[in-house]
C-alpha cells in the first residue's frame, strides 16, 4: 500500500453540546482520491475542516506526512482547498486569484507569471486571466478555484462539495475533468460529497460517514456490493429488505415461506433471524430457473427510459423494488402476476452499526 | 397634487440654505432678506477674523484626531460584533450605539464634569475623545453592514492559500470592506465637523471648533459674517461629498452595500 499522507488519529470535534465527529481514525494514502460520503450533518465537512486546520479537534491528532500538524494553523499546512461556493476573491482578477498562493509564498515574479499561465491552461481558462470572477460562468469559476488550489503544488487537495452548485449536465462534465486533472497531477485528494454517484464514479476509496463516524471504508465496488451496515446499504443505491430465518449456512427461509439459497454471506448460523438486502438491478424476471424463484404481484410501475422500476409484493407482504431494463420482455402493469429470480450471490446481510454514538 | 406636495417639501427643505447664502452677500451689517445689494465684505471679514481662523484650525485637528481614532476602533468593534464571537455582544453594541440616543446636553455635561475632574479642559483631548464617542455609532454601523456581507469562506480560502492572519486581513478583509469603510469615513468627518452641542460644553476660547465659534459670534454680533461662513461651510461639505461620489463611487456605498 502507498504511504500515508493524511492521518486523523482519534479525532473528536464538539460544537457546543453536539458531537460532529466522534473518535475518528482515517488514513489517506499517497496519490489516492478518498471521498467522505454521507448525508448532511454526518460530520464530513467537519472532518475536512479538521484536516485543513480551519477548526481544531476537541481531542485527537492530525498528521500530514507523519508530522503532527494539530496545532499548526491553516496557512502553514500546504493544502489546497476548493469550496462549494468557490470562494474566489471578487476584488481580484482571475490571474490574481490564481497567483494568490504564490504571492504569499514570495515566489519570484517571472515564475508566478509562468506558473499561473500554465495552471490556467490546465483548466482551459488561459484567455480569461484578466476577467473578474463575477464575469465567469459557474463552471469556469469552479475551474479557477481548482487552478488556484493547485498552482502552488500543495501536498493535499481538499474538495468541499465542489460540484454541488453546478447544474446536472455541467456537474457530470466537471466530474470527469476533475478526475482527469487529479490523476495527471497525482495529488492526494480528499473529496467531500453527499452525492453517491459522484463518490462512486470518482473515488479510489470511499469513507461512508454517519453520525460523526466512518461506517465503512472501502473501494466503490466494496461499498456498493458489500455494504457493512444497514445505514450504508440504505444510503447508497436502492435496495429492498427481506426478513427471514437461516436454516443452514447457505439457506434462508423468508417470512413469506420461500426458501432461498444465499452465497457469499459469511457467518450464517442455522436458526438465527436475519435481514437480507438485495439491489433492484440484481433481481430478474424468472426464465426457467429452479432455484431462488418467487411469485409476486406488481403493485407499482414507473417508466424511467433506461429501465422500468417495479414494486412487487411477494410472500408475507414483503415488497421488492425491481429494475427491468427497457425494452421489457413483456408488458408490465399493476396487478400483474410475476415470477422473480433472486440470484444467490445477490444478497447482502444487514447489520446494525457496531457502536452507537453518544450525544 | 402629490407632485406639488413634494416640490413644496423640497423647497421648504432647501429654502433656509438659499436664504443664508443670499444674506451672506448683503452689503449692510444687518441680517435682512432679501439682500439690499451684492458685496463680498463679510467673506473678507470671516477669513481675516482671528477667532474663526483659530476655530477652523481646531476643527481640522479635532476632526482629524477623532476620525483617526474612531475608524480603527469602530472597524475592530464592527468586525468583532458582526462575527458574533464576543461575549455579551448585544451589550457592547448598545453601548457603542448609545451616543445616538443620549441627548447632546447630557453628554456634554458629562464630558464637562469628567474633563474638569481630569484637568483636561484646556487641551483639545476631551473634545477629541467626545467626538470619537459621537462618531463611533456611524462608523460601527457602516462597517457592520459590510462585514455582514463579507463571506467568511473567503478568509478561510486565503488562509488555506498560505496567508497569515494579518495578510488575510490586508489582502482580503480590508479590500472587501472598502465601501463600508469609505461610508464610515465620510459620515465620521461630516458628523464631527458639524458637531455643536457637546462641543459647546467642553470648549474654551482657545480650543473651540468652528460651529461653536460661529455660535459665540452670533450671540455677540448680528452682521452677515455668519451667513458667509455658513455658506463656506455648506460649500465645503458639499465639495467633500461630491468628490467622494465622483472618485470613490459613493453612490454604490449608499445604494447597495457590497
Amino acid at each position: 500500500m502507498a504511504r500515508p499522507v493524511v492521518e486523523l488519529v482519534g479525532c473528536t470535534r464538539d460544537y457546543g453540546g453536539i458531537r460532529a465527529v466522534a473518535a475518528l481514525d482515517l488514513v489517506v494514502h499517497e496519490g489516492e482520491l478518498l471521498s467522505l460520503l454521507g448525508p448532511s450533518g454526518c460530520g464530513k465537512t467537519t472532518t475536512l475542516n479538521l484536516i485543513a486546520g480551519f477548526v481544531p479537534p476537541t481531542t485527537g491528532r492530525v498528521r500530514i506526512d507523519g508530522q503532527d500538524v494539530t496545532d499548526r494553523p491553516a496557512h502553514q499546512r500546504r493544502l489546497g482547498v476548493v469550496f462549494q461556493s468557490y470562494a474566489l476573491f471578487p476584488h481580484l482578477s482571475v490571474f490574481e486569484n490564481v497567483a494568490f498562493g504564490l504571492r504569499e509564498r514570495r515566489t519570484p515574479r517571472a515564475e508566478i507569471e509562468r506558473r499561473v499561465r500554465a495552471s490556467l491552461a490546465l483548466v482551459r481558462l488561459d484567455t480569461r486571466a484578466e476577467h473578474r470572477p463575477a464575469q465567469l460562468s459557474g463552471g469556469m469559476q469552479q475551474r479557477v478555484a481548482l487552478a488556484r488550489a493547485l498552482v502552488y503544488e500543495p501536498r493535499v487537495l481538499l474538495l468541499d462539495e465542489p460540484l454541488a452548485a453546478l447544474d446536472k449536465k455541467l456537474r457530470e462534465e466537471m466530474r470527469s475533468e476533475l478526475r482527469e486533472i487529479q490523476r495527471s497531477v497525482g495529488i492526494t485528494t480528499v473529496f467531500v460529497t453527499h452525492d453517491q454517484s459522484e463518490a462512486l464514479g470518482l473515488s479510489d476509496r470511499i469513507a461512508v460517514m454517519h453520525r460523526g463516524r466512518v461506517e465503512q471504508l472501502g473501494t466503490p465496488r466494496e461499498i456498493y456490493e458489500r455494504p457493512a451496515t444497514r445505514f450504508v446499504a440504505e444510503f447508497i443505491g436502492a435496495s429492498s429488505v427481506l426478513r427471514g430465518r437461516a436454516t443452514a449456512a447457505d439457506r434462508v427461509t423468508l417470512t413469506g415461506g420461500e426458501a432461498v439459497r444465499v452465497l457469499g454471506v459469511a457467518g450464517l448460523r442455522a436458526g438465527e433471524a436475519i435481514e437480507l438486502a438485495i439491489r433492484p438491478e440484481r433481481i430478474r424476471l424468472a426464465g426457467g430457473e429452479e432455484d431462488n424463484v418467487m411469485d409476486g404481484r406488481v403493485t407499482g410501475v414507473v417508466y424511467q427510459g433506461l429501465q422500468t422500476e417495479l414494486t412487487v409484493e411477494v410472500g408475507g407482504g414483503q415488497r421488492l423494488l425491481v429494475f427491468v431494463a427497457e425494452p421489457t420482455p413483456t408488458a408490465l402493469a399493476p396487478g400483474q402476476a410475476l415470477r422473480l429470480h433472486l440470484p444467490p450471490d445477490a444478497f447482502m446481510r444487514l447489520q446494525d452499526s457496531g457502536d452507537e454514538v453518544g450525544r | 397634487m402629490f407632485r406639488l406636495a413634494v416640490v413644496l417639501l423640497l423647497a421648504f427643505m432647501t429654502l433656509p440654505t438659499v436664504v443664508v447664502m443670499a444674506v451672506s452677500f448683503n452689503p449692510t451689517a444687518i441680517l435682512s432678506f432679501p439682500p439690499s445689494g451684492l458685496s463680498m465684505r463679510w467673506y473678507v471679514n470671516v477669513i481675516t477674523y482671528p477667532q474663526f481662523q483659530r476655530a477652523m484650525w481646531n476643527s481640522l485637528l479635532v476632526t482629524a484626531g477623532a476620525v483617526a481614532l474612531a475608524m480603527p476602533i469602530g472597524t475592530a468593534a464592527a468586525l468583532a460584533l458582526a462575527r458574533g464571537r464576543v461575549r455579551g455582544a448585544s451589550i457592547w453594541a448598545t453601548l457603542l450605539l448609545s451616543p445616538l440616543v443620549v441627548p447632546g446636553v447630557a453628554a456634554g455635561l458629562g464630558f464637562l464634569i469628567l474633563g474638569a475632574a481630569l484637568g483636561l479642559l484646556r487641551s483639545r483631548s476631551v473634545l477629541i475623545a467626545a467626538h470619537v464617542a459621537l462618531v463611533l455609532p456611524f462608523v460601527v454601523r457602516s462597517v457592520w453592514v459590510s462585514v455582514r456581507n463579507l463571506d467568511p469562506t473567503l478568509e478561510r480560502a486565503a488562509a488555506s492559500l498560505g496567508a497569515t492572519p494579518w495578510r488575510v486581513f490586508r489582502r482580503v478583509t480590508l479590500p472587501l470592506l472598502r465601501p463600508g469603510l469609505l461610508a464610515a469615513l465620510l459620515f465620521a468627518v461630516i458628523v464631527s465637523l458639524n458637531e455643536f452641542v457637546v462641543s459647546l460644553f467642553i470648549s474654551t476660547r482657545l480650543t473651540e471648533i468652528l460651529p461653536v465659534a460661529m455660535f459665540t459670534y452670533v450671540v455677540n454680533y448680528t452682521d452677515p459674517s455668519i451667513a458667509a461662513l455658513s455658506t463656506l461651510f455648506i460649500l465645503g461639505t458639499f465639495l467633500v461629498v461630491w468628490l467622494a461620489d465622483r472618485f470613490l463611487g459613493l453612490g454604490h456605498v449608499f445604494l447597495h452595500h457590497r
